[in-house]
Parts: C-alpha cells; structure tokens; sequence
C-alpha cells in the first residue's frame, strides 16, 4: 500500500475521533493528532485498535506510545505493511 | 423559609410513551407498554414479558452522533435522551460542543438500581475471559461506573454543579428527586436535573425471574401482566427507561418565566432497618408509614390534604400492606382514603427509573388535573376491597385535584415518599 493512500486511510479514521473536523480537512503528514485535531487522549487506544483491524496489523503498546502526528502513524503502519 | 421548588421541565423515555405529550395520552388512555420479549423466551426465563422503550434505537440515532453513540449504552441512552428532552422542556438549549461555557448553578443527582449490565455481560465478561483485555476500547469504564449516566448528561449540557449518581435499588427515582431538592433548599444550586434510569436487558432482569418474583402467569397476555392491587396478581413485570425532572428554586424559575408543573413540596427517605417484619427484600411497615409521616411533614401539610397517593405498588403480595400502610400513616378508613393508582400496571417495573418516571406521571396529572386509570386492577384484592372505589378504572378529570403523595420502596428496606403540589402562582 502506497503512502498516499494509508495517509487518506488513516485521516478516514481519525474522522470518527477528531473534534475539529475542518483541521482534518486540512491535515498534512505533520499535524499533531492530540494538539491539532482535538482528539480526547483516552480514544488514542480506540484509534489503535481501529488501525489494526482497517490495515490487518499488531501495533504493540510502545510502539503506538511514540505517535504523535499523522506521519509518524502513516510511518509505522507502512513499515508493517512492507 | 425554606426556598421553594419547582418543576420546570420533564423529559422521560418510558414503555409506553416516549415524551410528554405521548406519555400524557398513554396516562389518559391507560395505553400498556408491556410486550412479549422473544430474547426472554428463547432464554428458558419463566416471565417472558417486559416494559422496553419502543423504537429507541431510532431515537437514539436522532439524538446522538455516531462518536457519541459508541459511549452510550441502553441505560445512559434513556438517560441522556430524558435529560435533553427535560432541558430544552424547561426552556434551555442543549449547547453545541464547541462552547466553553460552563452552568455553575446547575447539577445532576440521577441513578439506577443496576446499571451497566448489558455492557458488562456483552462485552467485559466474554472479552476479559478470551484474554483480550487490550481490544476493549477506552468505552467500558464510562459505561459501567456507577455514575455513568450523570456524567455523560454533565458534559452533554455543561453542567458545573453538583453531578453525582444515588443508587437504593428500586427507591433510586424518588431518592435523586429528595437529594435534588434538598440541595436546592440548601442554597447549593439553583436548579438540578433529577431522575433515574434502567437499561432492559435480561442480565439485569434475571436475578428477579431466579428469584420468583417477576410475572410468569401471563406470557400470552403481556398487557393484563402487570396487575397491581388485583387479586390475581403475580409478581411485577420488568421495565427500562428513564426519566429526568428539571427542579429549579421558586424565584430562580420565576425570574425567566419559566413554566412552572408543579411544586416539589415535600420529600423524605428512610429505611426500616430490616427489623419487624422488615427484611432485605420487605419493607418494615413502621418504617414506611414513618417515611410518608416526614414527607407529608416536610411539605408542611396535614395528612387530610393528601387527595391522591401515586403508590410503590409493584403487583407482588406487598400491595395491599402497601395499601394499609397508607391508610394509617395518611389517618384515613377505607371511606376517606384517597384516590390510588399504580403507574406500574402500564409501564410494569422500571427499577432505578421507577420512582422518576412515575414522578413525571404525577406532575402531569397534578399539571393536567386528571388522574390516570390504574389498569388491570378490575379485581381488587380481597384484603382491600373496601378501597376498590378509590382505584381509577378510566381516566378520572380532577380539575380540584391539588396535592399527590408518591412513594417508593426497594430492596434494602429502603422507603422513600415524594409530595407534589399543584402550581397555583399564590
């Protein structure tokens, strides 16, 4: 899977926690996921879970400690993918 | 003095109505929301009919997000909709997520008996014991605390006062009622929303059918199930849903002249301590008669000018003590005593939203000056026959109708007695 479409996967994702919608629309590969979109820390986990069903993969807890912005989660979970 | 409070506005999602305009015309036609329940069937349950909100799912879509729904199970769903519904009732607007204002002078104090329990039996139970304790989500906690239901209504309407979650089994209703209005009297807050709510599930209802104490004789005839004071009665029938009063001090409501039902003008609870015939699951009379003596006290009213009693009365053998118990704390023979019916023999038992949703029923009808037909009571007990002309058979217009006395009991021999006064701007 190219980067493209895990970057568009992923901001599908973040759609259903993001509080600020219209920062979604404008998301880049560094937009902070807690900062910028206002998503509530305590649904990062259902965000996990939710990546490793969409992309098929095991994201183990350190791993998903080290996201902060959208690229680093679109890095990790291409890397899985590879 | 103490400062006054009134209702200003009523939300409620119950068997046989969801709203107040369709739960006044369910009350005035003695409408049943007791069905069949095929998931109770297909489960070997011995009462196979129950009381659930109809359609909720859909009204449940309309209320809330897809974000949101996913935090929101049965029982704070009837919750939270009640609550919204009692809010925009008392003249407010539900405020959009991005406002940062907070209401400091608005609280919740709103329960239930159980709780949580779908959530608990559907998803911790059968996911903790596969080992897969990191694939619950971050959703289970806010639904199964005690004060899951208080809570999600504090952020849906940004309240900033007192939120908290009381629980005394099937008392809880009447109990957040009394808690409401003595914090308001205290100063503490100028208005609180109040009430109770109960998921349906058969998690929560099995405990009762091991117990024999839920409705078993009427399987094929689910709206003659419920039959408080009859003779035939056998057991209470399980019910879900929720109702939420928006209490508010007299001068505080009068201010923004906001429509007023009814004065809560009195309230008191206790517990019989499980002494004298009291027990777990029995109430000690003295103790009943002694909580309905302190309301009536409370409301600085004579026991003469209660002119309707809206009772516990669940269809089990307790109806008639209830009856008597009534009859001595209120000072009246079977000639005098005062009209009686049971909100239960249409909605069945709500539990934890018992006490609120018949509450709202009494502001109704204290609002509407009628009283609602208690149904299936055509063959009142023969212990209180004497009393059989006191219990409505139709809807009854009591335009005069001017005090009503509520009450509510639960396991625990815990009692609780609400008085309800006719709003007469005096």
């Amino acid at each position: 899977m190219e980067e493209k479409e895990i970057f568009k996967e992923m901001i599908d994702i973040l759609r259903l926690y993001a509080k600020d919608k219209e920062g979604l629309d404008k998301a880049t590969m560094a937009t902070h996921i807690l900062d910028d979109l206002k998503v509530n820390s305590a649904r990062l986990v259902d965000v996990i879970i939710k990546c490793e069903d969409v992309f098929g993969i095991a994201i183990e807890d350190d791993e998903a400690d080290k996201i902060r912005t959208v690229g680093d989660a679109v890095a990790l979970i291409g890397k899985k993918l590879a | 003095m103490k400062r006054r409070v009134v209702i200003t506005g009523m939300g409620v999602a119950a068997p046989n109505a969801h709203g107040l305009e369709d739960f006044t015309a369910a009350l005035r036609a003695g409408r049943s929301g007791i069905r069949h329940i095929k998931e109770l069937e297909d489960l070997n349950f011995a009462c196979q009919v129950g009381g659930i909100p109809e359609n909720f799912e859909a009204v449940r879509r309309r209320y809330f997000d897809h974000e949101k729904l996913m935090s929101i199970n049965d029982n704070i769903g009837y919750a939270s909709v009640a609550a919204m519904d009692a809010w925009r009732d008392a003249g407010f607007d539900v405020p959009d997520g991005d406002s940062e204002d907070v209401d400091w002078d608005t609280g919740v104090i709103l329960g239930s008996g159980i709780g949580g329990m779908d959530t608990i039996a559907r998803t911790v139970v059968p996911m903790v014991n596969a080992g897969r304790v990191r694939r619950m989500g971050s959703r289970i906690v806010e639904q199964v605390m005690n004060s899951g239901t208080s809570a999600r209504i504090a952020g849906l309407l940004a309240l900033g006062n007192q939120v908290t979650s009381n629980s005394s089994a099937c008392s809880t209703g009447n109990e957040a009622i009394i808690a409401a209005l003595e914090r308001i009297r205290a100063g503490a807050a100028e208005r609180m929303l109040a009430g109770g709510s109960e998921g349906a599930s058969p998690y929560i209802w099995s405990g009762f059918d091991a117990m024999r104490v839920i409705c078993r004789k009427f399987n094929d005839d689910p709206e003659r199930a419920s039959r408080p004071l009859s003779a035939s009665a056998a057991g209470f029938v399980p019910g879900a849903g929720g109702a939420v009063l928006v209490l508010e001090e007299l001068e505080t409501a009068r201010r923004r002249g906001a429509r007023i039902y009814a004065e809560v003008a009195g309230g008191a609870v206790n517990c019989g301590g499980q002494r004298r015939s009291g027990s777990m699951t029995a109430p000690n009379p003295e103790g009943v008669r002694r909580c309905i003596r302190q309301a009536v006290a409370d409301a600085a009213i004579s026991p003469r000018d209660v002119q309707a009693i809206n009772g516990h009365l669940t269809a089990t053998y307790a109806d008639p003590v209830e009856v008597r118990n009534w009859a001595e704390a209120l000072e009246r023979t079977p000639a005098d005593f005062p009209f009686i019916n049971s909100t239960k023999s249409m909605i069945g038992h709500c539990l934890g939203a018992a006490g609120a949703i018949e509450s709202v029923a009494v502001a109704l009808q204290l609002h509407g000056g009628f009283l609602h037909p208690s149904v299936n009571s055509e063959d009142v007990h023969p212990e209180i026959e004497a009393y059989g002309d006191k219990i409505p058979r139709e809807v009854l217009e009591m335009p005069e109708l001017r005090v009503i006395a509520k009450a509510g009991f639960g396991f625990g021999d815990v009692n609780s007695c609400l008085i309800f006064k006719k709003w007469e701007d005096a």
